[in-house]
């Protein structure tokens, strides 16, 4: 215990001399996020500084080992960094889902030198990657993807089409999942592979989504071809994969739910609305409902903190990230619609200077895709029901 | 400090289900209530309970209890709240020795804490007075009166008000109704002179009672605390037992989406369990997804009180306004899925709705905590 005092207390030390005051401001655009890349652009000179700081202390993922350019620190000490970054509202000096989804996979599934090829890459944001999974037809039912990979000697040439592939206009990598064997039941006939986006055959399209923005793309594979070597895990076994990252996207994506940093809703409503003579919220009904959802807002984020020690104790279920995914995107939608309540005209309008852009419709309609990517909440709810109640026929 | 229980807490959990489902299982209430038993618990198990180290759970060691904190107490009021078993357990060990630890002189707790340890003293605490639970706007009034005090005013919803050996009660000494100033904490003997006790039978056959007090004198020792300034120390009694109840439910939740589950795998309808619907499947993972994130929630308030008790108001209004829609939910659920058997009074699954109903109440419902979360937020 008293180690870890003096590793709080050094982290927290270091921190205040390391992270730039710009770093620890709220984030209010998409550009505040630094994803890496071969293209990567920073959006400032202290991004670009914080980044780098984090980057050479192992901290862009502290819980990896340091030979891939980890922190190689273990569960308490990870704990310790989050919250003391969160204690000063530092910013993620990184975000990649190569640190969320790839690279769990790849240390429990890959071989050594996979690991070593690719995760130190990942740590110094050199590699940008991107997730193919859904295809046109193959989207809560995912094991029915029909992108195929036929074996040509070392390769296999790939063909077909994925579709929801977050920045894949960006991305210099993709973890794919292709069809190895058509012959074989639907599970059993998948392979989890690796490669460039830069590959002869491959193109993206962008979607445009309710936003106006385009996050998602169509990726359109034509005669791709990739060494058999790329495969991560056993050929046709890439559904184990492939659902062990899913648990971990999960997660991730259940995290949104909790943003508790910047001003209270119940602030940020009242700049809006006013209060009344004994200074409560101007609106009896949104007050209550906000009241409510920080109460949820609050549980929720005891509830991710126990999922983390629960998984350090060995007591974790491997289905819960389902439930917490759930509950995480659900409570995020209803943030945006109070957000928009809160916001009144002021939050409708789109193009303005004065609403940077419609930032917060925006966002608000982004999180309607929550439930939706992922696994729909509907999905989450069917795996729990199976995995976790043992409920028949689920 | 990571949030699961830790071996000695895993083990204490275990010996108090062990007990308590052994001793205690839901037929042990529908027994008292058929009974209608004068005591409405078991004095027998009481005795067993203090033998084994849980009345005096919160009690230090010098006093002849355990010496533990707010977690342990949890663990033991969650075991209860699955077999919904009739204890002094949060009334006497919890709240009033909790009052008595955090306010009394030594000379008060070496008085009455070694009683609540060997199980012989019951003790309530007296706070409430309108429909709803108000602390701040206590209007019993405490005037002094020669060497003490006079009191004169009505509570309600006093757990085991018509067993115990020592009330403790909240007064106004000073200011009026709504301030935070000026009310004061007094022991009282119940057998006082002007004490006027009506026992409520209430809707989950637990122990609750009325009481009048009518130019009722006690002496400047009784006071518990200080005078006028006895509000923050109430807050911190009632969040320990705000965090106790919430305990409670979470147990009482679970045991409640246990037999339910266990039902939906059992019950056919149509030629199938009924299980098989995916309109009770995502019901029924909905139900469990609340219950696990209450528990987390829950579980954080009580490692708060054990940290710093004064500073753990926000994290008990979030648990116990969460336990209480959990609760609320499951045995919502829990009625509707059992169909016509969970209306039926032979079923158990009613004996949970109605102490869920009684636990949302008791020190603060669901709204009063958002409430109170609100305003501390300042909006």
């Amino acid at each position: 215990m008293a180690d870890l005092e003096k590793f709080r207390s050094e982290t927290r030390a270091w921190l205040e001399q390391n992270c730039p005051p710009e770093m620890r401001k709220p984030m209010t655009s998409e550009s505040d996020t630094f994803w890496g890349g071969r293209n990567a652009k920073f959006s400032s000179e202290a991004q670009r500084v914080w980044f780098e700081r984090m980057r050479d202390k192992g901290w862009t993922v502290p819980h990896w080992p340091k030979e891939y350019g980890g922190g190689g620190l273990d569960g308490e000490e990870a704990k310790i960094v989050r919250q003391e970054m969160a204690a000063i509202g530092a910013r993620q000096p990184l975000t990649s889902f190569g640190i969320s989804m790839l690279g769990p996979a790849l240390l429990k599934y890959g071989t050594e030198a996979q690991k070593r090829e690719h995760l130190p890459k990942i740590t110094a944001g050199l590699i940008r990657w991107c997730q193919g999974y859904s295809e046109p037809n193959a989207g809560s039912d995912l094991a029915s993807l029909q992108t195929r990979a036929e074996s040509d000697g070392d390769d296999f040439i790939i063909n077909g089409q994925k579709i929801w592939t977050s920045y894949a206009n960006y991305a210099d990598w993709i973890f794919c999942l292709v069809r190895t064997d058509p012959a074989a039941k639907k599970h059993d006939g998948i392979s989890f592979i690796l490669f460039d986006m830069a590959s002869k055959g491959v193109s993206t399209k962008p979607i445009l989504l309710i936003s106006g923005y385009s996050p998602f793309c169509e990726t359109f594979f034509d005669n791709v071809r990739v060494p058999k070597s790329h495969v991560v895990g056993t050929i046709n076994r890439g559904w184990d994969v492939a659902k062990y990252l899913l648990q971990h996207e999960r997660a991730m994506i259940s995290g949104m739910g909790e943003r508790g940093v910047g001003r209270p809703l119940g602030q940020i409503a009242a700049d809006s609305i006013g209060a009344d003579e004994q200074g409560r919220l101007d609106d009896a009904v949104l007050r209550s409902q906000i009241a409510t959802f920080e109460v949820d807002e609050a549980a929720l984020a005891a509830a991710a903190e126990r999922a983390v020690d629960l998984a350090k104790a060995g007591q974790a279920h491997p289905a819960f990230s389902s439930a917490m995914k759930y509950y995480g995107t659900e409570l995020n939608k209803r943030r945006y619609e109070i957000l928009m309540s809160a916001g009144g005209i002021d939050a409708l309008e789109w193009e303005s200077e004065r609403s940077r852009g419609g930032a917060r419709p925006r966002a608000w309609l982004r999180t309607k895709a929550n439930s939706i990517e992922g696994g729909t909440s509907e999905v989450m709810l069917g795996i729990v029901a199976k995995r976790i109640l043992d409920l028949p026929g689920a | 400090m990571a949030l699961v229980l830790t071996e000695e807490q895993s083990m204490l959990r275990d010996s108090a289900r062990g007990l308590i489902s052994d001793k205690a299982p839901v037929s042990h209430l529908r027994q008292l209530r058929d009974s209608k038993d004068e005591t409405g618990f078991s004095r027998e198990l009481w005795k067993i309970f203090a033998e084994m180290g849980f009345s005096g759970l919160l009690v230090p060691e010098q006093y002849g209890g355990s010496g533990l904190g707010a977690v342990e107490a949890g663990i033991v009021m969650e075991e209860i709240g699955r077999t919904l078993m009739p204890s002094p357990f949060l009334a006497t060990s919890v709240l009033a020795a909790s009052a008595l630890l955090r306010g009394g002189s030594e000379a008060q707790k070496a008085q009455h804490l070694p009683g609540i340890a060997d199980g012989s003293l019951l003790a309530a605490l007296a706070v409430d007075e309108g429909a709803k639970h108000r602390p701040l706007q206590t209007n019993m009034q405490a005037v002094r009166s020669g060497n003490g005090f006079r009191l004169n005013g009505d509570k309600a919803l006093v757990v085991d008000g018509h067993t115990a050996g020592l009330l403790i009660v909240a007064a106004r000494t000073a200011g009026s109704a709504g301030e935070k100033n000026g009310v004061t904490l007094f022991l009282v003997d119940p057998k006082a002179k002007g004490i006027a006790t009506e026992r409520t039978i209430m809707v989950d056959s637990h122990n609750a009672a009325r009481i009048v007090f009518d130019n009722v004198e006690v002496d400047a020792d009784s006071v518990l605390g200080e005078v006028d300034q006895g509000y923050p120390l109430l807050e911190t009694v009632l969040n320990v037992g705000r965090g106790a109840v919430a305990s409670e439910m979470v147990g009482l939740s679970e045991e409640v989406f246990g037999r339910t589950v266990a039902y939906l795998k059992e019950r056919k309808q149509f030629g199938k369990a009924i299980g098989e619907f995916q309109a009770l499947q995502h019901r029924a993972a909905q139900l469990y997804i609340d219950i696990e994130i209450t528990r987390a929630a829950v579980l954080k308030a009580l490692q708060a009180l054990d940290a710093d008790a004064a500073n753990a108001a926000s994290a008990v209004s979030v648990a116990k306004a969460r336990a209480g829609t959990t609760a609320t939910l499951a045995v919502q659920e829990g009625v509707q899925m059992h169909g016509g058997m969970g209306m039926t009074d032979q079923f158990d699954i009613g004996f949970f709705m109605k102490r869920a109903r009684v636990c949302q109440e008791l020190f603060g419902d669901s709204n009063f905590h958002a409430d109170q979360l609100a305003r501390a937020k300042g909006y």
